[in-house]
Order: structure tokens, then C-alpha cells, then sequence
């Protein structure tokens, strides 16, 4: 017997299962990158066919297509499953790819936990979808399950709560796989500072994710236990306050604004270099204004509650450190464009996204600012005007930003080259419906229309005729993007080992393309 | 599954042909009639200016570089990735923009938050889906109504032509005297909603169990339409709020005719009623008050909204019932109906308690609910 161990050897873990058992039992961190990648784009799916009925609906002032609980209940799932099931697993997917290759490590550091944080990931998503088709529906609460309405809400509020639960457990464990990686796994001479800012963002990120999913976690139960077992944490009747739940959402709230946006950050960081043929501007104070965003992240959550009522000393508090943030936030924007200053320029298609994001990015950042002030929020809280702020940021920023990185790393990953002709189209056609539906989203909260309503009044009318020809063109958009993907994994052309001319990190100078399924067995030499 | 389609196409095409008929395309905040409207109109214009300066300024360059610094048109790259002057700027610039940004923010603020010495105080109530008002101090003291959507149901499903003020008209707006201080004290009887009209500048959240305030002055009589703001069930979308802004002697005229009502109201109470008669006038209150949660056919929309029909309750003995229907459950959703007059309460209770599955034949008397107010 030990004769038989003593010849396979080190090699013995590649002999992996075939077929569905390798996706089920496996423990290598491309692998579950990709499980990752196309689960967060089904939800992608998933989420955007909700956004459709919503818009839909939307399209002209009356009812038409689904009733007022059901429209309630597609804000709500769309929210979530975009948020929880879209975004998060996408830079998950890309951490787990490029994290190892990126520090020049094997694997994750923990790659059973690794399998874990994903495969809890489906279970969460089916419950959320089976709420829709329990009795009363989904929860027709919103995204942020505001107490005491979540009180009120049919048995669906449960799967969700529990949903939240394993969405959260998953964040963490897959967070402290990454801390780990990146601390204890990087190849000799590959110093904190020398990272790729990709790596950095995600460290940080990490954290942010370890500190806030526990409190998530928290109001979700708390909201459960007033449901089934008594408590009154959310009912003034027993001592307790709605406006309570408001504020630990928040807490794990604004962090997880930047949850969100820090990873896409560090894509754009990794793209912009790599087109501009020229190293990263401030690569240093990248870091610092990255590590500092996310600590202000911390102190800065009611300014999503200025109406609640709370003292004016509060509001100035909380209007004075959100206005800060902008200033961090700046130096990243303009860290960027230094970087495209003086370069020798191309505009392939990640390119164009990287671009896009900081483009849009940017005027999210603005409205941001906007809302922080709290005379104007009080005008335009709870309108349109979030919701075009809040997509800007999302789709504008975290999207497009995660399309950005597919086309970049795709050649990489697969070891073929995407159709950049229809890559530029699936761009172009992104922008242009993106700002069709959101744009427009502007004038409707300027004008006073109040977010998660079924209908309007007439004066509405036609920038949501607008704003839902253009969802339909950009849902629409994505199936073009499908397409690009898997005729470049079928039928790409060879792509080459160094894709890029100006990338710099190790994925690129050291490994072939495709990467083998076991990378840097051996550290790398590092010069 | 025909019908419906066939609406769904008529409403889409109907709202496709509106674009054309009336152009609302408004751009900018509503006009607004108050003093912090205006402010609030101000600092939103800098800022706008503000951003879209700073926007030209970073997306020149950024477009400038894409013009120029191409690699197609032989541009090398340049090797530089630091320079600590420009790094200290483009951080102490903007935190110098933020500062003066903050100092008329913070002014105006404090002016909106100062509820002080008001002419008229009145109490908002959230319901769902109502709003309920409440003249607490000032002239019109003791006044109080519910305001409900007035926007009748073959408006919203599409077989009724839609009017001017669709969705945003009530049957009992709220009135108040033009240039004097209105604080507005809210509260949610369920769950949380927002006090919600652009034109005079206020939002404010209506918590359950707790009572915070804001307050208007309008400047220009006229009415003001707004909307709750915060997401409170199924008809969230409609429960509008109307303002109405009037000078001071149509003002006091209203009061006074408020006043006769409620006292025509007290005397009416003392009359007997057959059941028919108010069954009747019931189920006309049933319509505007009850029909969202409990449906027009008693039966709900459980577990918030439990059914009427075949109810222990309704069933059972009236006095429970009556007191129900006077102070609300606790910890439900049911709200307290106490700002009904007596005879409609009366009217309402006996309209439940024989319709549908119950016929319990008990004439409910508007002297009974007179009797179990006190
Ligand atoms: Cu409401």
C-alpha cells in the first residue's frame, strides 16, 4: 500500500472525479472561481427578469401586469438576489481565480471551506426563489426588510431571513479564506506593498465583510424572533423601536456599499494600467484612500435614515463624515485618469468598460454627494432619484466593472480570445440602454415620484416610458454577452500567454494561457 | 387570460400614445411655496454647478488623454506614477469645495428642523392606507378626519379614462391657512410611513409608537399634492396626501363648517336606524375604509389581514367588536377608527356583521357607540 502512495505522491490530488462529482467535491480554487462566476450570473438572470416585470409594469401609469403585493414582492427579491446572489459571488469568483495566481500561492488557504462557501450559496438562492411560490407570496418588504412591515409579512419573510443566514455564513467563511491567502500565502519576496491593488481591495474588503455580515445576521433574527417568539426589539408596544432595526441595517449597510464597490475598484485598477501601457498612478495612496473609505464606511450609516426624525446634532453629524467620504473617493477617480494621462492608449472592450465605470462611477459619486446634504435629501429621499444613484453606483459602477474583468481575464482563464468586435457592441449597447433606463430616473425623484410604487400619476409618465424601453434593451444586451462567453469558450481563437501588452501581474508574466489546473507548485521567482 | 392580455395591450398603447398627447418632462425639483423650498432649491442648484464643473474638469482631461495619448497615433507611454504635489492638491481642493458646500447646508438645515412657536399644530397619522389628521392647537383645535384616496378602482385597472390628478386626489385634503406656521407631528398606527409633499419641502417619516415633527409655512395659497414616502404594504402607491393652502377667512369659514358637521353628526346619533337603511350607508364605509385590508368580499388577505366573513369576532358578541373597531388591536394591523362619526361606525359594524357568511340580524345603533366611547 505504501509503496502504491509513495509513487503517486504529490500528484495524487489531480486525479480529481469526472463529470458532476468534480464540480461537487472540488477543492481547487479555479474550479469554484467558475462555479462561482456562472452562479452569480444566473442570479444575474435571475434578478433582471424581476427588474423587467418591474419596469414593465412601470411602463405606463395604471395597473397592467402583476398586483401591488407581487410588484412589492419583485423590488424586495430583485434587491436581494442582485445584491446577495449578482454581485458579491461575482468578486467572489474573481478572488478565488486570481488571488492565488496574483501572489504566486497553489490554492486557497482553506480549500474544503472554500467548496463550503460556495455550495451553501444554491440552497440560499432556491429559497429565495421558492418564497415567490409560498402562500401570500414573497415578502413585498423591500430589500432593506424594513421592521415593523416585515412583522406583518407571510411565511416567505422566513425563507428570506434564512436565506440571509446562509448568504451570510458564506460571506464570512469565504472572507476568512482570502484574509488567510493573502497574509500567509504570498511568494517569497512578494511583499505586503508589492500586491496587486486586485489583492488589496479584497483584503480589505474581507474585512468589511467579517465585521458587518454578524450584524446583518443580527436584525434578521431579531425581525424573526418579533415574528415568532414574542420579542418586541422593533414594536414601541414592548419597549422596543422600529427605527432600532433602521439602524443596525445600516451599520452593515453602507459597509456593504463598499463591499460592493471596493473589488470593482481593484479590477478597474488591474485594467487601466494594462491599456494605458503604463504603471498604476499612486499605487500607494491607492491603498491608503481604499483602507480609508471603508473605515469612514463604518461611521456614516443614518445618512441613509435622515428622515427617520433624528436630533439635528445627528443629521449635521452624519451629514459632515458622508461629504468626507467624497474625498477619498475623489483621489481614487483622479488616481485613475493620472494613470491614463501621458499613457500610450488602447480601447479594447475591458477597456471601454473601465471607462464606462469610471464615467458613470463618477456621476454616482456625484449624486452621492447630492444626497448627503441633508436639505436636499429630505426632498429626495425615497424617490427615483436613489434609485437612479444607487444603479448608477451598482450597475454603472460594480457591473460594469465585473464585465470589464470577464473580458480581460477570459483569454487568461480559458486560454481563448473572446470576439472583440461583439464584445465593443455588448459595450456600446450596455452604455446606452444603462443611461436610457437610469438617466431619466433622475427627473422622476427631482420631481417627487416615490420609489417602490406600482403606479404613478400621470405627470410621470414619460420618462418611465423612457426608462423601461431601455431596461429592456439592456436585460436584453446581456443575452449578447451570454453569447460572446460561450462561443469564446467553445470555438476562441488561441489566446496568448501575455494577452495584454501592459499587464503586470504574476497570472500574466508567469503562467501560460490557460493557467494548469495547479498553479505555482513551486513558488515563483520574484526579481 | 384573454381579458387580461388585451388590457395589459390597451394600457401599454394608451400610455405610449399619452407621450405625445401631454409632455410633462419636468426636469428640476417642484416650484416650491415655501421659504426652505427655496433654500433647498438653491443649494441644490450649487451643488449642481459644483459637480458638473468638476465633471468638465476630470473628464476633459480623461478625454483629452483619449484623444491624444493613443497608442494608434504612435503616443509612448510615459513611465511616471507619483508626483506628491499634485496628490496633496486634488486632496485639499475638494475638502475645501466639501466645507463650503457644508456651511449653507448646515444653515438651512437648522431652519428646516425649527418647529418653534407654530400657529397650527396638527397631528398626521399613517394608516394603512390612509392618512388621518388631527387639529390638535390653533385655530380649527378638535378637528379631525381621515383622507383617503379618492381615485376610484376602474381608474387604476384601466377601464375608466384616468383624470388630471390621478392618484394624488383625496376626499378630504388637508386645509390650512396661507403664511402661518404649521408644525406636523407624525406617527404610524401599523407600520412605518412618510409624510411626503415636494412643494413645501417636507418629508418626514411617521414611526409607530413614536411622534416626531416638521414643520411648512406656505407662502402662496393653492393645493400641494405629495405621496407617503416610505414603503408600507401593498398600497403604499396609494395613499396621497392633499394640501390645500387657503388665506385666513376661507380658512376660518372651513372651520367653521367642520364644526357644524360634527355637531349635525352628534345629533344625528341619537336617531334609530332600520337595518336596511344602514346596512347601506355601511357599505359605503366599508368601501373607504375597510375594503383594502379585508377585501370587498370579507375575506382578507391573511395571516396580516385576517377575513371578516365568518369571523369569531364579527360573530360573536358586539361590544367586543365595537371596541375593536374604536381602539384597534395592539400589535396588529387593525388601526383604531375612532375619527368615524357614530353613525358611521354603526353603519359599518352592522354592514359587516350581516354580509357575506354572516347574518347575525343585529341592528347596531349609533347610541351604542356614542355610549361605548365614553
Ligand atoms: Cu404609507
Amino acid at each position: 500500500m505504501s509503496a502504491v502512495l509513495d509513487t503517486h505522491g504529490h500528484d495524487d490530488h489531480a486525479h480529481h472525479p469526472t463529470g458532476i462529482m468534480r464540480w461537487v467535491t472540488t477543492t481547487n480554487h479555479k474550479d469554484i472561481g467558475t462555479m462561482y462566476l456562472w452562479f452569480s450570473f444566473t442570479m444575474f438572470l435571475v434578478g433582471g427578469i424581476m427588474a423587467l416585470v418591474i419596469r414593465t409594469e412601470l411602463f405606463a401609469p395604471g395597473l397592467q401586469i402583476v398586483d401591488p403585493e407581487r410588484f412589492n414582492a419583485m423590488t424586495t427579491y430583485h434587491g436581494l438576489i442582485m445584491v446577495f446572489g449578482a454581485i458579491m459571488p461575482a468578486f467572489v469568483g474573481f478572488a478565488n481565480w486570481l488571488i492565488p495566481m496574483q501572489i504566486g500561492a497553489p490554492d486557497m488557504a482553506f480549500p474544503r471551506m472554500n467548496n463550503l462557501s460556495f455550495w451553501l450559496l444554491p440552497p440560499a438562492a432556491l429559497l429565495l426563489i421558492v418564497a415567490q411560490f409560498t402562500p401570500g407570496g414573497g415578502a413585498g418588504v423591500g430589500w432593506t426588510m424594513y421592521a415593523p412591515l416585515t412583522v406583518q409579512a407571510p411565511m416567505s419573510m422566513d425563507l428570506t431571513i434564512f436565506a440571509v443566514h446562509i448568504l451570510g455564513a458564506s460571506s464570512i467563511m469565504g472572507s476568512i479564506n482570502i484574509i488567510t491567502t493573502i497574509l500567509n500565502m504570498r511568494a517569497p519576496g512578494m511583499g505586503l506593498m508589492r500586491i496587486p491593488l486586485f489583492c488589496w481591495t479584497w483584503l480589505i474588503t474581507a474585512y468589511l465583510l467579517i465585521a458587518v455580515m454578524p450584524v446583518l445576521a443580527g436584525a434578521v433574527t431579531m425581525t424573526l424572533t418579533d415574528r415568532h417568539f414574542g420579542t418586541t426589539f422593533f414594536n414601541a408596544a414592548g419597549g422596543g423601536d422600529p427605527v432600532l432595526y433602521q439602524h443596525i441595517f445600516w451599520f452593515f449597510g453602507h459597509p456593504e456599499v463598499y463591499i460592493i464597490a471596493i473589488p470593482a475598484f481593484g479590477v478597474i485598477s488591474q485594467i487601466i494600467p494594462a491599456f494605458a501601457r503604463k504603471p498604476l498612478f499612486g499605487y500607494t495612496s491607492m491603498v491608503y484612500a481604499t483602507a480609508s473609505i471603508a473605515v469612514l464606511s463604518f461611521l456614516v450609516w443614518a445618512h441613509h435614515m435622515y428622515t427617520v426624525g433624528m436630533p439635528v446634532e445627528g443629521q449635521l453629524y452624519f451629514m459632515y463624515a458622508t461629504v468626507l467620504i467624497a474625498v477619498p473617493t475623489g483621489v481614487k477617480v483622479f488616481n485613475w485618469v493620472a494613470t491614463m494621462w501621458r499613457g500610450s492608449l488602447t480601447f479594447e472592450t475591458p477597456m471601454l468598460f473601465a471607462c464606462g465605470f469610471l464615467f458613470l462611477f463618477t456621476m454616482g459619486g456625484f449624486t452621492g454627494l447630492v444626497l448627503s446634504i441633508v436639505p436636499i435629501d429630505v426632498q429626495l429621499h425615497d424617490t427615483y432619484y436613489v434609485v437612479a444613484h444607487f444603479h448608477y453606483v451598482m450597475v454603472a459602477g460594480a457591473l460594469f466593472s465585473a464585465f470589464g474583468g470577464i473580458y480581460f481575464w477570459l483569454p487568461k482563464w480559458t486560454g481563448k480570445m473572446y470576439n472583440e468586435t461583439l464584445g465593443k457592441w455588448h459595450f456600446w449597447l450596455s452604455f446606452i440602454f444603462f443611461n436610457m433606463t437610469f438617466f431619466v430616473q433622475h427627473f422622476l425623484g427631482l420631481a417627487g415620484m416615490p420609489r417602490r410604487i406600482p403606479d404613478y400619476s400621470l405627470q410621470f409618465t414619460e420618462f418611465n416610458v423612457i426608462s423601461s424601453i431601455g431596461a429592456w434593451g439592456f436585460g436584453l444586451s446581456q443575452l449578447l454577452f451570454l453569447y460572446i462567453v460561450v462561443s469564446t469558450i467553445r470555438s476562441g481563437k488561441k489566446a496568448a500567454d501575455k494577452q495584454w501588452d501592459g499587464a503586470d501581474s504574476l497570472e500574466w508574466t508567469h503562467l501560460p494561457s490557460p493557467p494548469p489546473y495547479h498553479s505555482f507548485e513551486t513558488p515563483p521567482v520574484l526579481k | 387570460m384573454f381579458g387580461k392580455f388585451a388590457r395589459v395591450v390597451a394600457g401599454l398603447s394608451m400610455a405610449a400614445w399619452g407621450v405625445t398627447a401631454h409632455a410633462a418632462y419636468q426636469l428640476n425639483l417642484q416650484t416650491p411655496a415655501t421659504k426652505e423650498g427655496v433654500s433647498v432649491h438653491e443649494l441644490h442648484t450649487i451643488i449642481l454647478v459644483i459637480c458638473v464643473v468638476i465633471f468638465i474638469g476630470v473628464f476633459g482631461a480623461m478625454g483629452y488623454a483619449m484623444y491624444a495619448h493613443r497608442k494608434s497615433k504612435g503616443h509612448v507611454a510615459a513611465q511616471f506614477h507619483e508626483n506628491t504635489l499634485v496628490e496633496i492638491l486634488w486632496t485639499v481642493i475638494p475638502f475645501v469645495i466639501l466645507v463650503l458646500i457644508a456651511w449653507p447646508a448646515t444653515r438651512t438645515l437648522l431652519a428646516m428642523r425649527d418647529t418653534a412657536q407654530p400657529d397650527l399644530t396638527i397631528k398626521a397619522t399613517g394608516y394603512q392606507w390612509k392618512w388621518g389628521y388631527d387639529y390638535l392647537s390653533g385655530e380649527g383645535e378638535g378637528i379631525s378626519f381621515l383622507s383617503n384616496l379618492a381615485t376610484p378602482a376602474d381608474q387604476i385597472h384601466g377601464t375608466a379614462p384616468k383624470g388630471e390628478h390621478y392618484l394624488l386626489e383625496v376626499d378630504n385634503p388637508l386645509v390650512v391657512p396661507v403664511g402661518k406656521k404649521v408644525r406636523v407631528l407624525t406617527t404610524g398606527a401599523d407600520v412605518i410611513h412618510s409624510w411626503y409633499v415636494p412643494a413645501l419641502a417636507v418629508k418626514q417619516d411617521a414611526n409607530p409608537g413614536f411622534i416626531r415633527d416638521t414643520w411648512f409655512r406656505a407662502d402662496k395659497e393653492g393645493t400641494y399634492r405629495g405621496q407617503c414616502a416610505e414603503l408600507c404594504g401593498k398600497d403604499h402607491g396609494f395613499m396621497p396626501i392633499v394640501v390645500e393652502v387657503v388665506s385666513a377667512e376661507k380658512y376660518t369659514a372651513w372651520v367653521g363648517e367642520r364644526t357644524k358637521k360634527v355637531a349635525a353628526a352628534a345629533e344625528d346619533a341619537d336617531k334609530v336606524w332600520d337595518l336596511a337603511a344602514l346596512k347601506q350607508r355601511g357599505e359605503k364605509v366599508y368601501q373607504t375604509n375597510c375594503v383594502a385590508c379585508h377585501q370587498a368580499n370579507g375575506m382578507g388577505t391573511p395571516p396580516a389581514f385576517p377575513p371578516l366573513s365568518g369571523s369569531k369576532v364579527v360573530n360573536g358578541p358586539k361590544e367586543a367588536q365595537i371596541a375593536l373597531e374604536l381602539n384597534g388591536k395592539q400589535g396588529t394591523a387593525m388601526a383604531p377608527f375612532k375619527q368615524l362619526s357614530d353613525t358611521d361606525l354603526a353603519a359599518v359594524i352592522t354592514y359587516v356583521r350581516n354580509s357575506w357568511a354572516n347574518k347575525t340580524g343585529e341592528v347596531i345603533q349609533p347610541a351604542e357607540i356614542k355610549a361605548a366611547r365614553k
